[in-house]
């Protein structure tokens, strides 16, 4: 096709893209739906894309069609010195023309260069939020500040350099003892719809506030769970989603106890609770970010997750 | 005029300049076609404003709250400024919108604007992002609050989701880094790419022509066909002598 026609190429009429939008539309359907209907919507449409496009291309150059094989010249046999080359000889005199090594080895070297300079730099634009990570442990206090059965509203900051950005809220209760050792339920504030700060649903007890250092705790004196004010997510006293748009319990938080402090530690993510207190079953998972799912089908979205 | 002539004798710029103001239009387009333009003069009324701002804003977390309100309250005809540049974002974004939907309502994205209109969803994308990073800087519960939700709305996209949120927030969750990362790509990266992406918008909308809208009477193609004298493409036509629009 000449490059300065005048009539462009408009492609012949064809059913194929009716077939690629159904199959689309079932796809699309197939999401909410059931996920058979959305593997055999995605089934449909690529193959009816695949017969759209290979009606669309053909005949353009951005197609190759092979050419026809160079006639061979007949006749009897001739010694070599006379009669014509057997070989045709292609455009250029040699097979690999020293200028297209020559411009081949610029663009490797400028590319390789290119790459030297480059790449570096990218790693410093991405490298530094994924190494180094990790959570330190917090002191949150004497474990006699935690009185049993009723949940304490945590704030310490991760890092005091950084200031007032790096405090975070735990809400912290005491189970009593379990198998002879202390036994703590502590739960994340952090939402599991989008991030936003969960709040006890129940009064708190501001004349009991204690401090110890840069922690702050602030007991409650009876909540029935938490909420999200943002998009409204509830939970119950156990972090276990019971309405809106949570995908997953509230994270808890590891703790350790030394002497006679209470530690909080690394976080990590919850699918769901089973039973309440200190013998509560806690089904755990890597840390992930709100929003994601952690167990059911939708975890297979979040294969892999970062370094936290 | 003699400063033009000097400057045209030697560059050649005013014959440039005269050539995108009096380029030649259908006749019977309206004022939708200036939504584009609109957008553009927010955008330059961003940069400007943004341009001002920066030179008082302190893009350090212990100060950047203040030196907001140092700006509102103190700096002369600051208020004006920084409300000039929160306001006109919203301005920016719904004459983006505006123009897109006239856009896609008159056609005028069939060849040969395709490429045209894939440059403006690559501008569309950009001036979000714009707002999204410039929303965090004034370090407030708002701007702080209002980022950690829009980055884990990142989070949650598949496969790479986690990746991104975290590489946006500089950490497992946000911290100091963030409100420089935040002020580095709303300043230097997205603009550029702003800037670059208009250019190349600008330059095919002179060189591919202005459509009629759809109710128009003449048919798409069937002007008189003129060869083109700076060597465009010959498939683009001319518009027929201008009639009156009933």
């Amino acid at each position: 096709m000449p490059p300065n026609d005048d009539h462009p190429h408009v492609p012949g009429p064809s059913l194929w893209p009716v077939g690629f939008a159904i199959g689309v539309v079932v796809f699309l359907i197939g999401l909410i739906v059931s996920w058979w209907i959305a593997g055999l919507g995605a089934i449909v449409a690529i193959v009816f894309a695949f017969l759209w496009i290979r009606d669309v291309t053909a005949g353009t150059p951005l197609v190759h069609t092979p050419e026809a094989p160079p006639e061979r010249p007949t006749g009897p046999a001739l010694p070599a010195t006379v009669g014509e080359a057997g070989m045709p000889l292609s455009l250029s005199d040699e097979r690999y023309p020293r200028s297209k090594f020559l411009e081949a080895s610029t663009l490797g070297l400028g590319a390789l260069i290119g790459g030297i300079v480059t790449v570096p730099v990218l790693g410093f634009m991405v490298g530094p939020p994924f190494l180094k990570q990790g959570q330190k442990d917090h002191d949150l206090g004497p474990l006699s500040d935690f009185p049993e059965g009723k949940y304490v509203v945590a704030t310490y900051p991760a890092d005091v350099a950084q200031g007032q950005v790096s405090r975070r809220t735990a809400f912290v209760r005491y189970n009593g003892q379990v198998s002879g050792l202390p036994s703590f339920s502590i739960i994340s504030n952090h939402c599991a719809h989008l991030g936003c700060p969960v709040q006890p649903n129940g009064p708190l007890d501001p004349s009991a506030t204690k401090h110890n250092g840069n922690v702050t705790l602030v007991p409650t004196i009876s909540i029935a769970g938490f909420g999200c004010p943002c998009h409204g997510g509830q939970y119950d006293t156990e972090g276990n989603r019971t309405s809106g748009p949570p995908v997953r319990s509230l994270d808890r938080y590891a703790f350790s106890i030394r002497n006679g402090r209470l530690f909080i530690g690394a976080p990590f993510s919850v699918s769901h609770v089973e039973g309440t207190g200190g013998t509560a079953k806690i089904h755990k998972w890597t840390f992930a970010y709100p929003g994601e799912h952690v167990d059911g089908l939708e975890s297979w979205l979040y294969p892999i997750q970062p370094p936290h | 005029m003699y400063p033009l002539d000097w400057l045209e004798e030697r560059s050649g710029l005013v014959g440039g300049v005269r050539y995108f103001l009096f380029r030649k239009v259908p006749g019977d387009i309206n004022w939708f076609q200036t939504l584009g333009s609109a957008t553009l003069t927010a955008f330059l009324v961003q940069a400007l404003t943004g341009v001002i701002l920066a030179m008082y804003y302190k893009p350090d977390p212990n100060s950047a709250y203040l030196s907001i309100q140092h700006i509102t309250n103190d700096v002369f005809a600051g208020w004006l400024v920084r409300g000039m540049h929160r306001w006109g974002a919203s301005v920016f974004i719904i004459l983006l919108f505006l123009h897109m939907g006239r856009v896609f309502l008159f056609g005028a994205y069939k060849y040969p604007r395709e490429l045209n209109w894939i440059i403006g969803v690559l501008l569309l994308v950009s001036g979000l992002a714009e707002g999204f990073t410039g929303y965090l800087l004034p370090w407030d519960q708002t701007a702080y609050w209002a980022t950690v939700v829009g980055i884990n709305l990142n989070g949650t996209a598949p496969f790479l989701g986690p990746f991104l949120a975290q590489f946006l927030q500089g950490g497992t969750y946000i911290n100091d880094e963030t409100l420089a990362r935040f002020y580095s790509i709303h300043m230097l990266v997205i603009p550029g790419a702003i800037f670059a992406l208009i250019g190349l918008h600008l330059y095919l909308v002179v060189r591919l022509g202005v459509t009629s809208p759809p109710w128009s009477k003449e048919a798409a193609g069937t002007g008189t066909i003129i060869p083109s004298r700076n060597g465009g493409r010959r498939g683009l036509t001319r518009p027929s002598p201008r009639r009156r629009s009933s």
